[in-house]
């Protein structure tokens, strides 16, 4: 194992807490190291990594939503991380609300939708959308 | 009230190295806002975890940017033996940690040409690159490649150095420490080059911090931050302080980065002095089964790669987060209230390397 | 503390040295010893077991047992050199000398002698 003697673990939260765990990062002075989406059965795992200047210590909140379940954007506490939310929404299509600047699908310009999502789980989305269409009509 | 317009920049202009667009919202030849749009080099290199194996991707990684190569192989291979559990031989620590080195001597004269290319000095970019060019013979010696060095792999490294090539690389330090003092002179001290460069892209201790700038970007503003305290390779036996400035501007980042490549020198004397004898690469079994996040200190700031696997072959997710990445932010904030002019400039002082940031 | 013609003493040693730069393809590239440039097989020795084809990360080897043939197409190939470390017979070498241009992509085949002399 290689002498990497800071600590660097991942918390397992709730989607309702994210906002408030965000919030104390923030208050701790902690700065946002990245954020990136993970798929796997039929759901997606985010995770917001956290990162201390002064004791390098990395810690990352993990939780998991639906392939349609609609997330609330940290960027109202960090501006910058716009980018990595705007980059979630359109390499794998993570339902992410009111990002501070939006660009709406248009960072990367790719052709194909959600090029990153596997197959299973785009077919997996469509259907989720579908239903959440009929029961709200 | 004068009219506001919005222009253009990239992705083609002459001093870009790599395609990236900017909106730059300007007011009578003073920039307002930048908003930037990346994604002209985009190859989704993520996504081939579905079709090539946990041993196969170190080749695809390792390719992701020619600059940033090594780092790019080494943290993958460190992720992965995080994962696995694979004790690497202190000599594979030692020679990742010297190669490592050198290719950030190899980013960082880069960037020196591609800063005075962007000024306009166009002979002190082909005197810094002449330099260049002796690290690459130095590092085509050891490892057969220029840029792409192809010499990690998972539990170790592939490729041995001999008494006479470590001979060949001290005697090629030595050779350079005079050739490089010389381009710093005029660097830091000539007219034109200060009067361009001090007082440009200014950014405060507490907006790099706010804005989340890693690298010689924010240690240039105060920020002393270095990933390699973490002790990764080998990096926990040698000794070595961050390197930082107070003034924030694109002097001082140049100061910063320039005073790097000597403290890569001194590290690899030190990693040189005490390379260990033993196997070159640890025998691995088995699939990776777990999550890892791990960092580590590009040339350009703090890369972290991340990898899940569950015991296939085939990796569940392998991201990288580059350093670009993290300084686009601070990128648009420095733009604020600059000159149009002062533009390109500012861009190449962050060290943009886009095909990394987009894979 | 700011100077002018700093650079002055630069120019002056480069004006009156030598150029830096080779003249390529007058003067013939020597390469070093450990480049990396194309793969070279010793057929002889092949007996077609096709791990190469399965380590290539570029699927650039094709190997086929029944006609005891192996091609490599050389555009693919990026000189990794995964094929030379595993190969059972050690008959694959990775030897300097970048693959030149050409103006279409085609596959090198090599054929195990043993089957031309049985054709014969």
């Amino acid at each position: 194992m290689a002498e990497n003697s800071v600590t660097n673990n991942i918390i397992e939260i709730d989607k309702a807490e994210l906002l408030e765990n965000t919030m104390r990062m923030k208050n701790k002075g902690l700065r946002l190291s990245q954020a990136c989406a993970a798929y796997a059965d039929g759901k997606f795992e985010l995770s917001y990594s956290f990162s201390d200047d002064e004791t390098y210590e990395y810690t990352t909140l993990r939780f998991i939503v639906g392939l349609c379940e609609p997330v609330a954007s940290i960027s109202e506490f960090y501006p910058y991380a716009s980018f990595y939310e705007n980059e979630m929404k359109e390499l794998f299509g993570v339902n992410i609300e009111m990002i501070r600047f939006d660009y709406h699908d248009k960072l990367y310009r790719i052709k194909k939708e959600t090029p990153l999502l596997p197959e299973e789980g785009r077919v997996l989305k469509k259907q989720e959308e579908r239903e959440a269409g009929e029961t709200n009509v | 009230m004068s009219k506001k317009s919005v222009i253009p920049f990239g992705p083609q202009h002459p001093v870009l190295p790599e395609p990236v667009h900017l909106d730059l919202v300007i007011e009578d030849e003073k920039v307002i806002q930048a908003i930037p749009n990346i994604g002209f080099v985009h190859r989704g290199l993520e996504s081939l975890t579905e079709t090539k194996d946990f041993n196969k991707l170190i080749w695809v990684v390792e390719r992701t940017c020619g600059i940033c190569s090594f780092g790019h192989g080494m943290g993958y291979a460190e992720a992965v033996e995080h994962v696995m559990n694979v004790d690497v031989t202190p000599r594979a620590k030692y020679l990742r940690s010297i190669w490592f080195e050198m290719s950030r001597v190899h980013s960082h004269l880069l960037w020196l040409g591609l800063m005075a290319d962007a000024m306009g000095f166009e002979s002190l970019f082909y005197q810094t690159w002449r330099i260049r060019e002796k690290i690459l013979d130095l590092m085509e010696a050891a490892t057969g490649g220029r840029v792409i060095f192809s010499v990690n792999t998972i539990g170790g490294v592939l490729k041995d150095m001999g008494p006479d090539m470590i001979k060949a690389f001290l005697d090629g330090i030595a050779e350079l420490y005079p050739q490089i003092h010389a381009i710093q002179k005029t660097f830091m001290d000539d007219y034109t080059v200060q009067t361009r460069m001090k007082g440009c892209g200014v950014l405060t201790r507490e907006q790099a911090h706010a804005l989340g700038c890693t690298g010689p970007t924010a240690r240039a503003s105060g920020i002393a931050k270095d990933i390699r305290e973490c002790g990764y390779a080998a990096y926990s036996d040698l000794d070595f302080e961050p390197i930082v400035s107070k003034d924030g501007d694109c002097y001082a980042r140049c100061d910063v980065r320039i005073k790097e490549i000597f403290q890569s020198f001194d590290l690899i004397r030190q990693a040189i002095g005490k390379l260990p004898e033993g196997e070159l690469a640890a025998h691995v079994k088995g699939n990776p089964s777990g999550e890892y996040f791990m960092r580590v200190e590009q040339p350009r700031g703090e890369a972290i790669y991340y990898i899940k696997g569950s015991g296939k072959k085939f990796l569940d997710r392998m991201r990288i987060r580059t350093p670009t990445f993290a300084n686009l932010a601070g990128l648009c904030e420095m733009l604020k209230n600059a000159e149009l002019a002062d533009v390109p400039m500012m861009i190449v002082t962050i060290d943009p390397c886009i095909s990394c940031t987009e894979r | 503390m700011a100077r002018i013609m700093v650079f002055l003493p630069v120019v002056m040693k480069n004006l009156f040295s030598r150029p830096v730069t080779k003249r390529y393809p007058a003067e013939p590239i020597v390469y070093q010893e450990r480049s990396r440039g194309h793969i070279e097989i010793e057929i002889e020795k092949c007996i077609s077991c096709s791990i190469c084809q399965l380590m290539c990360p570029s699927d650039a080897i094709t190997v086929d047992k029944s006609d005891k043939t192996w091609a490599i197409n050389r555009f693919d190939c990026v000189q990794c050199g995964s094929c030379t470390l595993k190969c059972p017979k050690k008959c694959l070498h990775l030897v300097p000398g970048y693959q030149m241009p050409e103006q279409e992509k085609k596959t090198e085949v090599c054929t195990h002698p043993a089957d031309i002399q049985q054709t014969t």
